[in-house]
């Protein structure tokens, strides 16, 4: 925590959680698919599926998927915005099992053929938590730049996905190794660091023997 | 002397040793801390006090509305009246509480605004800070300096108690907003370092026990009135410290007990929406009209 915690950070209203946060996880989908989508479903679950109208969460979660950051005024014609830009766009409430309430469901796809679906949550304070990402079970939280890796566990799997940040130098700051609770065949590799990782480490993992999918996630403000 | 913002006293005790304000206190350990230069932090804080500025002149347009319509035009109803010069609370008050409900209504209108120290209490700091530039025509850089010295608070608060609505009521945004802001406005008026620890202490006081209960889970009402409220509260408590009114308790014993308050309080009044005005019959047919 510092000063500017404090005063600040400079956002557009009302609400941390359900404008700030909403805003977040939209950009997100944005970050993965890297590129606006033209198509974008998204789905409120809980305190977000009553509110999210007066809360503006609807324009905050298109205007990530835009590109927009959480202090830009564009926020509030973000719908229009969207819109413009040939996005189709809908809002569904949901009841998730389970979830946070304050959870937001998002699948967004590119003309590109590209596709996303990222569940994440509002936790406070405009922080986040993405707690799945194209159905692997995940937590990423925005503070460190992220390399998701889901691999068909193999003996020495860990070791060759660290071996790729060494040879790459990158150093680990922290890393988490766990099995798919939905396949257990699959295991997920949550690297986290400081520097941010190169597309050649995200290629690099992606070839690994067994790999499915290698998706980096940078830090975000 | 390392600073670790674990208590007020240390901060007034720094600032009394080196014979200088908390502001520069604060400036010199955010340097440190955050390794840049003193220079970007005032340039970063001005910044912010622009932003202040404008989200204040957004929101004192006739025009204004947020989504839900429970925040219209009620800032520029009282500039009006304020500014006419027959207002029972005088040029600067007024001044200061029409300021802080034109903040919320920005930040209820998806305006840009900055957290001071969170959205819900947003309105308070930039309340008391524009009116002294409109009224007294206090220079910038000493409005920056008060910035920094609220920030010294209310780091010390996030620390020792919390700003989270949901974690401590009210009392935790705008009161911690309000002790923060009756700090700067002392240093502001050139009292001394003791003089804003008993400041925040008297305003923080005032306001212990306020609970966080928003129609309809808006930031809206009762938000801006309490902005309001804790404003006016800012500024009677400076003009307290720097008559030489001290606080009983101290400042870092009021922070401690209110934390212990938001600890009491029942979660329906902790930003859930489950108690105390936004169940009230009013709020219930508000509520079933926006989200029908």
């Amino acid at each position: 925590m510092h000063i500017f915690d404090i005063i600040g950070p400079v956002m557009i209203g009302p609400s941390s959680s359900h404008t700030a946060g909403a805003l977040q996880l939209g950009y997100l989908a944005y970050l993965v698919l890297k590129q606006v989508p033209s198509k974008a479903v998204i789905k409120f679950h809980g305190s977000f599926a009553q509110t999210f109208k007066g809360h503006g969460s609807d324009k905050a979660v298109i205007g990530g998927l835009l590109g927009y950051r959480t202090d830009d005024v564009r926020i509030r014609t973000s719908l229009q915005d969207a819109a413009a830009q040939g996005m189709q766009f809908s809002f569904q409430t949901v009841q998730l099992p389970n979830a946070h309430p304050n959870t937001i469901v998002i699948e967004a796809q590119a003309s590109s053929g590209a596709k996303t679906e990222i569940i994440g949550e509002s936790v406070g304070g405009g922080n986040i938590r993405l707690t799945s990402l194209d159905g692997i079970e995940i937590e990423y939280t925005g503070s460190l730049n992220t390399l998701i890796v889901e691999i068909y566990d193999y003996m020495g799997a860990v070791s060759q996905i660290t071996g790729i940040f060494m040879e790459k130098g990158v150093n680990i700051e922290r890393m988490r190794f766990f099995k798919s609770k939905n396949d257990t065949r699959k295991a997920i590799t949550i690297v986290e660091t400081g520097d941010a990782i190169s597309e050649a480490v995200t290629q690099s993992a992606l070839g690994l023997e067994n790999a499915i999918t290698a998706i980096y996630l940078p830090k975000i403000d | 002397m390392q600073i670790d913002f674990s208590s007020v006293a240390q901060l007034i005790e720094a600032a009394n040793t080196n014979n200088v304000a908390i502001s520069r206190i604060v400036l010199q350990q955010s340097a440190c801390d955050m390794q840049i230069t003193e220079g970007e932090i005032f340039a970063k804080m001005a910044s912010h006090l622009t932003i202040m500025c404008a989200s204040v002149e957004e929101g004192l347009s006739p025009n204004t509305r947020s989504l839900s319509g429970l925040i219209t035009n009620e800032a520029f109803l009282l500039k009006e009246y304020v500014d006419a010069g027959k207002s029972l609370s005088g040029q600067l008050l007024g001044s200061a509480v029409y300021n802080s409900l034109a903040v919320m209504a920005t930040n209820a209108c998806m305006g840009k605004v900055v957290a001071a120290p969170t959205a819900g209490s947003a309105g308070v700091i930039p309340g008391c800070l524009v009116a002294l530039l409109g009224s007294l025509q206090i220079p910038e850089e000493v409005l920056i300096n008060g910035l920094l010295n609220a920030s010294g608070i209310g780091m010390v608060i996030a620390r020792n108690a919390s700003i989270s609505g949901a974690v401590g009521g009210c009392q935790a945004e705008c009161g911690s907003a309000s002790a923060m802001a009756a700090s700067a406005l002392v240093e502001i008026k050139g009292g001394t370092p003791t003089m804003c620890g008993h400041a925040a202490a008297l305003a923080l006081k005032s306001l212990m026990g306020l609970v966080c209960d928003p129609v309809a889970g808006l930031v809206e009402v009762p938000c801006a009135l309490r902005n309001a409220a804790a404003t006016s509260v800012a500024i009677i408590s400076a003009d307290m410290a720097l008559a030489g009114i001290k606080s009983v308790i101290p400042i870092d014993e009021v922070i401690t007990a209110m934390g212990e308050v938001g600890k009491a309080i029942p979660e329906a009044l902790r930003e859930t929406s489950k108690g105390g005005l936004a169940v009230t019959p009013t709020a219930k047919k508000i509520e079933a009209t926006l989200y029908s």
